[in-house]
């Protein structure tokens, strides 16, 4: 205490150095800490009443507020994140302790390995096809939706009547869990009282029918079917809300130039949605580079892969966590590749724009 | 002048858009069909017997087989996974929104060192796939003793949802108005009071958009639980369970059965949907068009 006095008695008499003013002893030092790590309003008074409180009032506030999610988030997210690069070089089985660093021998095994390239094959060809297909059926319905209606003389372009019923239903399939819609589509699909066969011989293409949709050849495009399926209603919803944020009068102007509703959409709208288009094609990517669920549950063991899928089989069924991870990296690699392409365009039809 | 040749202009569009029109409507009817069909063969088929919708994949039920549906609850445990998935659901998504917003608002609101390199990392977060990370993460629970357990998978489910939630909610907190914030300080409110009296109900419209994105992300989640929550078929969740009931009806040829859990699990989500499908769709596209 004789020390705080001494303290005191300097500032007010203006002469004392900084250093001098803020030293702390070590009783207040203990105080100050434990004011950090206690409930404000157990907070002792000799540290409430200090002109340092505020600050660290405020530090206190910080820490509390953002330990408990980002230790959460390094936890379970993180730390396993980093780890997986580690695992990818060793030839852990996973169900006991004992592995040992191999360095890039499951690299050089995934690089010979067929399986992983089908696979590899049938991911990237989701990726690909995934968001061209959905997303240009997305721009169509949206620009239908919001630009295909009677031609009034009043608007330059009106929306079609029902738009919102025909979004509702559109909207369908996303709000399906994946579980839902693979069950669902795996029960179309099947050759035994499914409705794919069965509309086929409806239509008179009899010879169309298959004995096994999924598990031959075709279902890689039986699967990229679903998936367009299942995202094309949130793209009609979501191009439909950026079409619509469009001022009318930009429409006004190119219609009074004599543009039809081809370039209309083709140098108005979707110019000037790209950068939502944009958003859209990379997380429509990341779903197809993802496709784990429909594989798992609608597709017969005896059919396709995809990488996640193919991960999962050599993970948890076949004991051998280390290679799994490999594939893992390989495919953090692609999503990484495919996430660099879609920067690249980005910037650069902006400058056209 | 102009006006003359508007006027003519007009017309003419006005022909050419009726064509339009036509051809617009017949392919949006078409979507229609190819979206809300299938949805609707699997109810309309809930109602039939399995040797009728395998002679007759498109009939319609000539009796109601009520049976199917309590079949599909009683001996399929759907109840069962439905009420696993809503407890687990009542930990994570209150998790998720408590610490994302908890996080969210010290990262936009107070400059201090690191808050730049805390709100990268969970950024970064989503870019990572999460197959990349799923096996060291099993491995992580099961040194926590948490690998099967309820929460673990809560604690999962929050962790993996955070990236998205803290991005969405950074931007948010960015655009409400400092000066609440300042005279409820000055007013003497402490920070943490601020927080939930002032700029909670303040974020209202952003919380509940991504509250309404996690609970149908969390609710529909399946890599996790395939993975993390496998020892015990009774702790299964929702999606867990529907795959299940897919093999056991495939063996046990019902497919009535099959149909009527799909239905059962479907149909409360369409319904809810339907009733809140304007904030349902703002709130699932709200990440994408900020």
């Amino acid at each position: 205490m004789a020390t705080t006095t001494t303290e005191r008695e300097s500032t007010a008499a203006g002469s004392g150095a900084v250093p001098a003013r803020d030293r702390l002893t070590w009783r207040e030092r203990a105080l100050f800490t434990a004011a950090f790590f206690l409930p404000p309003r157990l907070t002792p008074d000799r540290v409430r009443y200090d002109r340092r409180y505020r600050k660290l009032d405020q530090h206190r506030f910080i820490v509390w507020f953002l330990v408990p999610p980002v230790l959460i988030y390094l936890v379970f997210v993180i730390s396993p994140f980093l780890q997986a690069f580690y695992y990818s070089m060793t030839d852990w089985s996973g169900f006991d302790s004992e592995f040992s660093f191999t360095g890039f021998d499951n690299y050089e095994r995934m690089w010979h390995d067929e399986k992983f390239w089908d696979a590899m094959g049938n991911s990237v060809l989701l990726l690909v096809l995934g968001p061209l297909i959905t997303l240009a059926l997305g721009l169509f319905f949206a620009f239908m939706l919001t630009a295909g209606g009677r031609h009034r003389r009043s608007e330059p372009v009106s929306g079609i009547r029902g738009a919102n019923v025909y979004k509702i239903v559109y909207f369908f399939p996303q709000v399906l869990s994946i579980a839902v819609i693979a069950v669902m589509w795996g029960r179309i699909y099947s050759p035994h009282g499914g409705i794919v066969n069965e509309t086929l011989g409806a239509v008179g293409l009899d010879s169309w029918k298959q004995e096994d949709w999924l598990g031959g050849d075709l279902a890689r495009w039986c699967v990229l079917a679903v998936l367009c399926w299942s995202f094309v209603g949130f793209y009609v919803v979501l191009f439909s809300a950026a079409m619509s944020a469009i001022p009318t009068q930009i429409y006004e102007a190119s219609l009074l130039d004599g543009a039809g509703r081809w370039q209309m959409f083709s140098r108005l709208t979707f110019p000037l949605t790209w950068d939502t288009i944009r958003t859209g094609w990379i997380y429509m990517g990341i779903q197809g580079l993802d496709g784990f669920a429909l594989v798992n549950i609608m597709v017969p063991e005896h059919g396709m892969d995809v990488v996640p899928s193919y991960l999962y089989k050599k993970a948890f069924q076949e004991a051998q966590a280390g290679y799994a991870t490999a594939i893992g990296v390989a495919l953090f690699l692609v999503t990484l590749v495919f996430a660099l392409i879609m920067l690249l365009l980005g910037r650069r039809d902006r400058i056209e724009m | 002048m102009s006006v003359t040749r508007s006027d003519g202009d007009t017309r003419r569009r006005a022909t050419s858009g009726g064509v339009l029109n036509v051809f617009a409507h017949s392919f949006l009817v078409l979507w229609t069909v190819l979206a809300a069909g299938p949805l609707l063969w699997v109810v309309v088929s809930s109602f039939r017997a399995h040797a009728d919708i395998v002679a007759h994949p498109f009939g319609l039920p000539g009796e109601l087989h009520l049976s199917n549906f309590s079949h599909a609850w009683r001996s399929a445990d759907l109840g069962r996974y439905t009420l696993n998935s809503l407890i687990i659901l009542a930990g994570s998504l209150t998790g998720t929104m408590l610490f994302g917003s908890m996080a969210a608002y010290v990262l936009a609101r107070f400059s201090f060192r690191g808050n730049r390199l805390i709100h990268l990392l969970f950024v970064g977060g989503m870019m990572f796939p999460i197959f990349l990370a799923l096996v060291p993460l099993f491995f992580v629970l099961d040194n926590f003793g948490l690998l099967n357990t309820r929460q673990g998978l809560i604690l999962v489910y929050i962790a993996y949802s955070l990236p998205f939630t803290v991005f969405f909610l950074v931007s948010f907190f960015r655009t409400l108005p400092t000066g609440v914030q300042e005279a409820a300080t000055l007013d003497g409110a402490s920070h943490t009071r601020t927080f939930f009296q002032i700029m909670m109900p303040m974020a209202r419209p952003g919380l509940i958009s991504i509250g309404i994105f996690n609970f149908l992300g969390q609710w529909n989640q399946f890599v996790l639980p395939r993975v993390l929550n496998v020892e015990d078929a009774d702790d299964a969740v929702l999606p867990q369970g529907l795959a299940a009931l897919m093999i056991r009806q495939s063996y046990e040829g019902d497919w009535g059965a099959l149909y009527a859990g799909v239905t059962l699990a479907m149909l409360p989500v369409l319904v809810v949907y339907v009733a809140f499908q304007r904030q349902v769709q703002s709130g699932l596209t709200a990440g994408a068009i900020r």
